[in-house]
């Protein structure tokens, strides 16, 4: 296990720091159903996390955990250092925690640049009476936050749609106004939900483009789920493995590809 | 006008006519581009500190006289101030087509030598690298956008504004010797070397001298009155001899403002938020503006739709009229201002045509129907035929005698002769210095007196003085049978159905002629989204029975159109087919330009041809396709060959059918 101060360095040579998030033995449980059975695994930063893990193997559940949206019965998450208590959503994304979703959930009937406006929230600090009357600090603030949204809409180019409403938009560049707007938030630790579900192959190579071009450009900590091997194996510089909500391996892709259980796990075994 | 006039005699080089601009008009906008969502400008005298500080980082770079500056990149002001730049430091800029691939670029980087290379973005530098990797020429690569450029190995390569700020930095060790370079620039200097996109073998790198491009830029901007508050919208090809002569040429000379575009993507949005007021674009712009004006009235409302179509008839009618300074009667004046009220002024101001003053289109033939629209809205559209060896300006259509069939008088100072063989030749102050490193094609395209063979035929109209261009003189020939064959003309018949995006004909030294047509995907797409036809890619709608008799409902219109010409009555196309794929320059079927490439393209699909000559029903062909990132895939598809009426002629026989 690697020591908790000390970084790696990653083989195309990116200085990986220390843990940023740390879950400790996380059960969770829907009634009876157990969900995520004594998981521990941890995330350091600027690395690019990837959960893996067959249909109903506890993924999105445990993606569901690290954003707060669900609290498990038991263990703990640890953020830069401090144990977290149970805390609502928005507080998370205080913290500085943004996710995009498996099925998106933009507002489609807003145009992209105003989808993305809205990852600026935490950062707009005018009352309602403010930005009624909007001139002054509201305008000031307004400028300040476009100039952000601005920079993003250019880093994943999508110049073009920033006036169209997301409800015209393909799939592929939704995908993209979702990752914008978590963008938007400056998130520390960025969380993505199968990015590349349902993309053919050119939207999953400008995906992982973008994907690698964010954990470059602005250093962002990154977990993703993600169906695709391939793509998970090429982006990720460590991966965690999950089999009905147990962990059956962790480590780097090589690591991962060559474990036993994580091959009986994807392919099947007999059971003689 | 008479400020950029008065001042600019004696001016023998652009980093002059910058300074000129700088000091007689600094304040006023150079170049704008819009990034991060607002238009960011940059005044004259900002642009020539910022040229400047570019140029002096170039020296500390080591760049010496004459070396070549490859600069690959979409239009961006970096881009062109790196030109400006390197020809103050005596350097010679070549600018290359951005979407070439690298096998591409290699023959011309490794054709003009370039030790240094200006890149846009990673995908460039990506492409250098790989083409470095044989050529080992490259010293610098010097690159615009910063992103996904940090992991890459930084000895031989340097961000722009970092080789912007080192000169800022160290401009006391380097003034005297940038303004030594500055005021050892001849008027018989190299400019720029621009290389042509050929439609036959491997490009030539075109030498242009200053002479060539102020000579041409002044003359152009006088006979167009030109001034310093026009706008423009830079958006071709740098690599294009017409955007260099629009956005650097005539840009320095009158001391107008270019526009940059935030993304190739955005360029129609662009376009209509800066309104040029001098415009150029081939004709595919004109016509995909139309076609997008058509669908979009399609889904307007009824009283919109009557409208629009009440009014168009009446701008039909006296629009041209109006725009040439003919007489019209006063009701239809009246009439007029009214349309202009209702229709005609909200649609220009959609298309971004609102302030156009005047405007080009060239490089291919334009539809007199599509041509006739723009003018009839009083857009001041005009045609002028031109070649990188000419600095651009041949014969071009003066106010007020426009027409769509002819390509216009003379520019001035142009001398023009037809020789026996109906080849164009031109003389002018424009014709270009050299082919680099080619003395031999030089030679066969420029005689000792100057005159320079176009490669293209045609005649001068006796009445008007106006030149009429026929075909490429080369892929004029003759059928089996005698009579001409002159591709080009029935192509282009065919090009103006907005269905049809392109057609190849082949019939020399055969019996009939036969032809290749590529459907228009946003056209027939949207026909097929209205009739309910259902289709799943390009290669099946293309491929759709019911699309099929559409265009051969075309080619039997044409065929009666070119059966009616005695001349070319031979030419009528007999069978075609609609191909699978588009025609695209990442394949070598067409120039970047987008100029078919006919000897390769009949070499690659020979198995077509034949079979269109055969007279087999379909055949099944499998092609090699060519992605933007360079990988290569292939495509198989069975197509239908198509038997289309034709008009018996004369002693021609009748079609086999």
């Amino acid at each position: 296990m690697l020591d908790n101060t000390e970084g790696y360095v990653t083989e195309d040579g990116r200085k990986i720091g220390g843990v940023v998030m740390e879950m400790k033995n996380i059960t969770l449980r829907f009634g009876g159903v157990v969900a995520i059975k004594d998981i521990s695994f941890d995330i350091r930063e600027g690395e690019i996390r990837a959960i893996i893990g067959p249909n109903g193997a506890g993924k999105s559940s445990m993606l569901n955990v690290i954003s707060g949206f669900y609290v498990p019965q038991e263990g703990e998450v640890w953020f830069h250092g401090s144990k977290r208590p149970p805390m609502r959503p928005y507080e998370v994304a205080r913290q500085g925690i943004a996710r995009t979703f498996q099925n998106i959930a933009l507002f489609e009937g807003m145009s992209v640049l105003d989808n993305v406006m809205t990852g600026r929230l935490n950062y707009m600090k005018t009352n309602i009476l403010q930005q009624a009357v909007w001139k002054g600090k509201a305008e000031a603030e307004e400028v300040e936050n476009r100039e952000a949204v601005e920079k993003i809409i250019d880093f994943l180019e999508i110049q073009h749609i920033r006036k169209t409403p997301v409800s015209r938009l393909p799939y592929g560049l939704k995908k993209r106004v979702e990752l914008a707007r978590a963008l938007a938030a400056e998130p520390k630790l960025l969380l993505l939900d199968e990015p590349m579900a349902g993309m053919n192959v050119e939207e999953k190579e400008d995906m992982s483009r973008f994907i690698l071009d964010v954990n470059d450009e602005f250093g962002t900590t990154i977990a993703l789920i993600e169906h695709d091997m391939g793509v998970v194996m090429d982006l990720s510089d460590r991966v965690v493995v999950m089999d009905y909500g147990k962990k059956i391996g962790d480590g780097t892709p090589d690591e991962v590809r060559s474990n036993q259980d994580v091959i009986d796990a994807y392919l099947g075994v007999s059971h003689d | 006008m008479a400020q950029t006039q008065s001042g600019a005699e004696g001016l023998v080089s652009l980093p002059a006519l910058l300074h000129r601009n700088a000091t007689q008009f600094g304040d006023a906008p150079a170049y704008r581009e819009k990034e991060f969502g607002i238009w960011q400008c940059w005044t004259w005298a900002e642009t020539a500190a910022e040229v400047r500080a570019l140029a002096l980082g170039l020296l500390e770079l080591g760049v010496e006289k004459g070396d070549h500056i490859a600069v690959i990149g979409r239009n961006r002001p970096a881009h062109y101030w790196s030109m400006v730049a390197a020809q103050m430091v005596g350097a010679v800029p070549v600018p290359l087509y951005q979407d070439a691939v690298a096998e591409e670029m290699a023959y011309v980087m490794e054709h003009c030598g370039a030790k240094y290379v200006v890149c846009g973005d990673q995908e460039q530098v990506d492409k250098v690298i790989e083409i470095q990797e044989n050529l080992h020429q490259v010293n610098q690569i010097l690159y615009t956008d910063k992103r996904g450029m940090r992991k890459y190995d930084h000895s031989q390569m340097n961000a722009l504004d970092d080789i912007m700020a080192e000169g800022r930095a160290g401009h006391q060790r380097f003034d005297a010797e940038l303004d030594k370079r500055i005021a050892d620039i001849t008027y018989d200097d190299t400019c720029v070397m621009l290389y042509t996109s050929g439609t036959t073998g491997k490009p030539k790198g075109v030498v242009l001298s200053n002479r060539n491009v102020i000579e041409s830029a002044k003359n152009s901007a006088e006979f167009d009155h030109l001034t310093r508050n026009e706008d423009i919208l830079s958006y071709l090809p740098m690599a294009w001899v017409g955007d260099f002569i629009f956005s650097i040429g005539q840009a320095y000379w009158c001391g107008f403002c270019v526009n940059c575009p935030e993304s190739a993507d955005t360029m129609m949005t662009d376009l209509r938020e800066i309104g040029p007021t001098y415009f150029f674009a081939p004709p595919r712009v004109f016509e995909t503006q139309l076609t997008n004006v058509m669908i979009r009235m399609e889904d307007a409302g009824k009283l919109k739709q009557r409208m629009f179509h009440y009014f168009m008839a009446h701008a039909k009618k006296v629009g041209g009229l109006l725009l040439d300074g003919k007489p019209v009667g006063f009701g239809d004046r009246m009439k007029y201002a009214l349309g202009n009220l209702l229709v005609y002024g909200p649609l220009k101001d959609t298309l971004g045509y609102g302030r156009f003053r005047v405007g080009y289109t060239a490089g291919e033939a334009i539809g007199p129907e599509i041509f006739d629209f723009y003018r009839s809205l009083g857009i001041n559209l005009k045609q002028l035929y031109g070649q990188t060896e000419a600095t651009v300006f041949i014969t071009v259509q003066p106010d007020g005698e426009v027409r769509a069939d002819t390509v216009g008088v003379p520019a001035p100072d142009v001398e023009l002769k037809i020789d026996e063989n109906g080849e164009i030749h031109y003389r002018s102050p424009g014709v270009f210095v050299e082919y680099f490193k080619n003395p031999d094609s030089t030679a066969s395209t420029k005689d000792a007196e100057g005159w320079v063979a176009t490669g293209d035929a045609g005649f001068i109209e006796e009445d008007t003085g106006h030149l009429r261009i026929i075909d490429r003189a080369k892929d004029v020939g003759k059928m089996a049978d005698g009579s001409m064959f002159a591709p080009k003309y029935v192509e282009n018949k065919l090009k103006f159905y907005p269905d049809i995006l392109e057609v190849v004909v082949f019939g020399n030294n055969r019996d009939y002629c036969v032809a290749f047509i590529n459907i228009d995907l946003t056209a027939v797409g949207n026909w097929a989204e209205r009739n309910n036809v259902a289709y799943a890619s390009y290669q099946e709608l293309a491929g759709h029975p019911r699309v099929l008799e559409t265009i051969r409902n075309h080619v039997e219109a044409v065929n009666k159109s070119v059966a009616a010409d005695e001349m070319l009555s031979g030419c009528q196309v007999h069978r075609f087919v609609v191909l699978h794929k588009e025609l695209d320059a990442d394949d070598g079927e067409m120039t970047r330009t987008r100029k078919v490439r006919r000897g390769f393209v009949e070499t690659k699909f020979q198995d077509i041809i034949d079979a269109l000559y055969d007279g087999s029903q379909t055949i099944s062909t499998t092609t090699e396709v060519t992605y933007e990132d360079g990988r290569k895939g292939s495509i198989s598809a069975t197509l239908q060959i198509v038997d289309a009426p034709v008009v018996p002629v004369g002693q021609h026989k009748v079609a086999a059918e």
